[in-house]
């Protein structure tokens, strides 16, 4: 018995195991690698040359480019994160707990990407980097979350513990992303109102273009990037087993 | 080109360090983040084959 068979039959349920999971990524992965090139320089080709300068903020306000995807994934990713941890802290699936554990690196990066980028927009706007405004904190406390999840995960040994722990901390913090989305309603906020409605926009066409094509190319990169970092966990956390041991030893696929 | 000239277009309007701030960090988090999972990929598939040599010799294949 050398290989685990796979059931007959199509189900969903085939989809938890790692053994089937594992070469599944490893297909999709390049895919949205280049999705998320190409995606990316039609982005930038839109935000530095097509859309045009700005009346009131010249030149700065291009950081919105990067700035507005990198705060959108950041948000939508702790919630995938959230959800996968949730499916695994209340179905025990190991692969569940691992996706999030796939993701929340990804999702700190883009976290304090949101941040950086923000705060350079900021100091030639508003005239400063930061500001304890409710949209800014909350953000921060977003990158505070993402850390508490990975550094929890790290602190304890047993590995499905460890992903029980940090999967109710991840559902714990869910609360924080609908509190950065209302911020800007909620409280007087220095960073500005939303812009961007299921209703309608206040921006330019050719900007909000460019803008949406950016916050594609960051979906594809993180879906690219958490495959790729799910294969990695799967690798670490499977090791005992048969399939993998054939695999690292090249027996077979 | 809107921009006229490769100087102006660097110069962003006088915004340079602050534009250029931010994308710079961007395409360093891409490249860093790359390279590490890369990495962990490689060590993985490392400590995989270490332990499957040390499991046969174990097991006296």
């Amino acid at each position: 018995m050398n290989t685990v068979a796979a059931p007959a039959g199509f189900s969903l349920f085939r989809y938890s195991a790692p053994h089937l999971v594992y070469p599944l990524a490893g297909k999709l992965a390049p895919w949205f690698y280049a999705l998320a090139a190409l995606l990316g320089a039609a982005g930038l080709y839109i935000g530095f040359f097509m859309a045009p300068t700005d009346f009131q903020q010249g030149d700065s306000y291009r950081i919105i480019f990067i700035h507005v995807p990198s705060a959108w994934m950041a948000m939508f990713l702790y919630l995938v994160m959230a959800f996968w941890a949730g499916i695994g802290l209340a179905f025990n699936t190991r692969l569940s707990s691992l996706m999030a554990s796939a993701i929340a690196p990804t999702g700190a990066i883009m976290a304090f990407l949101a941040l950086w980028s923000g705060a350079l927009w900021g100091r030639p706007t508003w005239g400063a980097y930061w500001v304890w405004d409710a949209r800014l904190t909350s953000t921060l406390i977003l990158l505070f979350l993402y850390l508490g999840f990975l550094a929890l995960q790290a602190a304890i040994d047993d590995p499905r513990r460890a992903d029980k722990a940090s999967a109710v901390l991840a559902l714990v913090g869910v609360v924080n992303v609908p509190i950065i989305y209302f911020s800007v309603q909620w409280w007087n906020t220095l960073h500005q109102g939303a812009s961007i409605r299921p209703g309608g926009t206040t921006m330019a066409t050719i900007m909000l273009v460019g803008v949406l094509v950016m916050v594609f190319a960051f979906w594809s990169y993180a879906i690219a990037m958490s495959l790729s970092r799910l294969r990695a966990l799967i690798l670490e956390r499977e090791k005992r087993s048969q399939w993998v041991a054939d695999l690292a030893s090249g027996r077979a696929r | 080109m809107q921009w006229g000239s490769v100087e102006n277009f660097l110069n962003m309007g006088g915004y340079a360090p602050f534009v250029w701030g931010a994308y710079a960090m961007v395409a360093a988090a891409i490249v860093a983040e790359i390279v590490l999972v890369r990495a962990r990929q490689r060590s993985a598939l490392q400590a995989a084959r270490s332990h499957a040599e040390r499991d046969s010799i174990r097991k006296g294949a």
